[in-house]
């Protein structure tokens, strides 16, 4: 009796033991997969750095020099590194890009929303789900040959440029800002709005006096994550924006951007020769401004919770 | 009076508005396919690419797409799958946790083209791995995981709680429950996310650049062993893939018929994006039948 007791009483402990290795086991694998994450992270900011300082610091550009200067010339024997214009073409594609396509985000969300909650969502969610599948090269091949074409034709200039860049871009980040402006506008608490309506208000004025205003932060973290994906976007913009080393005077003229510049020079230049380094401080940039963005999409949280 | 025929203005203006998108989704569709469709045919499919005369093909690039696709999601789907689920089951909210978290939003909205100049570095020359589809695998991988990690953390989020309690009451592990109870039931969701996620892996041209290479060598698919450097599957080749490809015609290609191949190239692309759309949804609605008792219970 009591031998067998005590078989029962090893059989439970080893029952517990067992559950305990497979525990220790699945949790230590779990910590190593989010330690890898840590670890990638850690040493991408370690190494874009490292390579992006050392043109400030090994090949002595100064640092105003780098942000403020017009003038790209990296060969030759009195190479100048001003990386302004490439600086101010992402900044002014990735606006313009914002300016076309948040309107037509935000319309389409309360088209799905507010309008037409049945079908309208029915109709424009796969829309909104295949535009952000289909891939950023054919974006960039499309506007190749449907929007610098028809850009040439109505304006003045070759077609390729800021104008170009814009658009394209605008119908890449459409999906973003319209999926976190639906989100946003559906977890609006019904009741806001109907005390609008029973107040006797029209459906266009408790959207712009009700709805617009509580879901304004919300939206906006759209319009952010948005540009964040303007901003670093690369072969769409390179394809059709021209590439030409200047800051770009009119809505028509070619220009660069940070990333279009890095896809064309990495190849072509030999690691840690100034050029070099100078393509490794704009994508230094483009990594400083993805953690800008970040950092103000929490902002903008941080004042949707209250 | 005033009011009503401004909102009837407003109205059909949202309405225009969200209707102009449905166009352009439709006309750019139509375009792609229109333009590409004809120039697809088997030849097209599985032919060599030509450097300078027209009439080449894909077949090269489609394969090491897909491919690469597979490599990559070897590598994070068990990762994904491990942070994932310690983020949505053991992690306690707490600094810690907050870190991680944001972690994974940075690394999501990193612009691709950082992380292909980061492969590029590490992988590439300090690993030594050169341009190869290991080292496209690994960008692809730092490029997926946050995306993988965030899918994974919100199908175990979304199943019900009881199910998680009935295990407790039963007395259960904390990882029995994890991996008998609670996996199952987001198993779908993790699938369609899976699939959804690999179809913008499948399109992704800037991290792959500088780290799988801009070349193709040339293949002999009669030699499947893998370490012999013209087989298509050995992993230590260069690979171009098909969104590089389409990138480097666009810019660059000599072929007179390089318009056409573009043409032919972004509908075999789009077709497949289309494809792994819509597996997606078929599969997670199929295992969630299968996995899931709600079959019976209707």
């Amino acid at each position: 009796m009591i031998v067998q007791n005590n078989k029962i009483a090893q059989n439970h402990k080893s029952r517990i033991e067992k559950h305990h290795i497979e525990d220790f086991i699945g949790r230590s694998y779990m910590s190593f997969c989010v330690l890898l994450l840590i670890v990638a992270i850690i040493s991408m900011v370690y190494f874009v750095m490292s390579k992006g300082v050392s043109t400030f610091v090994v090949d002595k550009v100064s640092i105003s020099d780098f942000f403020f200067g017009t003038k790209w010339s990296p060969e030759g024997n009195n190479p100048s590194f001003g990386a302004l214009p490439f600086i101010a073409g992402s900044f002014i594609t990735t606006l313009l890009a914002a300016l076309i396509a948040s309107p037509l985000s935000i319309c389409a969300a309360l088209f799905m929303t507010e309008i037409v909650p049945g079908w309208g969502k029915k109709l424009l969610q796969p829309v909104i789900e295949l535009l952000s599948g289909i891939p950023s090269v054919v974006y960039g091949f499309v506007g190749l040959s449907v929007i610098v074409p028809f850009l040439r034709d109505v304006f003045p200039g070759q077609g390729i440029g800021v104008a170009a860049g814009s658009i394209v871009l605008s119908v890449m980040i459409l999906p973003t800002i319209t999926s976190v402006a639906v989100d946003a506008l559906s977890a609006l608490p019904q009741n806001l709005k109907e005390s609008s309506f029973a107040l006797g208000a029209t459906r266009w004025q408790t959207i712009s006096g009700v709805i617009i205003p509580t879901t304004l932060p919300a939206i906006l973290t759209g319009v952010v994550l948005g540009m964040a994906r303007a901003f670093g976007e690369a072969l769409a913009v390179q394809m059709v924006i021209g590439n030409a080393p200047f800051i770009p005077k009119s809505l028509f003229e070619s220009a660069s951007t940070l990333t279009s510049v890095i896809t064309l020079g990495m190849g072509n230049t030999t690691m840690g020769s100034p050029q070099n380094n100078s393509l490794w401080s704009m994508a230094l940039v483009l990594m400083l401004m993805t953690f800008l963005f970040v950092f103000i999409v929490r902002l903008l949280e941080k004042r949707r919770a209250i | 009076m005033k009011a009503r025929t401004k909102d009837k203005i407003a109205t059909a203006v949202i309405v225009t508005l969200a209707l102009l998108i449905v166009a352009v989704l439709a006309g750019l569709l139509g375009y792609i396919l229109f333009r590409g469709l004809n120039h697809i045919s088997w030849d097209f499919l599985t032919s060599a690419p030509r450097k300078i005369r027209a009439g080449g093909g894909i077949g090269p690039q489609l394969f090491n797409s897909l491919f690469l696709l597979v490599l990559t999601l070897l590598i994070t789907v068990p990762l994904g799958l491990g942070a994932g689920i310690f983020m949505a089951e053991y992690a306690r909210p707490g600094r810690i946790t907050a870190f991680i978290r944001l972690i994974v939003e940075v690394l999501s909205s990193f612009p691709s083209i950082v992380v292909g100049l980061f492969g590029l570095l590490l992988i590439v020359n300090i690993f030594g791995l050169g341009f190869s589809l290991v080292s496209g695998a690994l960008a692809l991988t730092v490029f997926n995981l946050p995306l993988m990690v965030r899918i994974t953390e919100q199908a175990f989020r979304s199943v019900p709680a009881q199910q998680k309690e009935a295990g407790f009451a039963l007395g259960l592990s904390k990882w029995k429950i994890v991996t008998t109870v609670l996996f199952p039931v987001a198993l779908p969701a993790i699938i369609t996310g899976t699939i959804l996620s690999a179809g913008r892996v499948f399109g992704e041209a800037a991290a792959l650049m500088f780290t799988a290479g801009m070349s193709s060598p040339r293949l002999n698919f009669n030699d499947w062993n893998p370490l012999s450097p013209s087989s298509p599957l050995n992993p230590f080749r260069p690979a171009e893939t098909l969104a590089v490809h389409i990138w480097k015609v666009n810019s660059e290609g000599l072929a007179p018929d390089a318009v056409q191949i573009a043409a032919g190239a972004s509908a075999v692309l789009v077709i497949t994006v289309l494809i792994f759309n819509l597996v997606a949804r078929y599969m997670g609605r199929l295992i969630y039948r299968k996995l899931t008792a709600s079959r019976r219970m209707n």
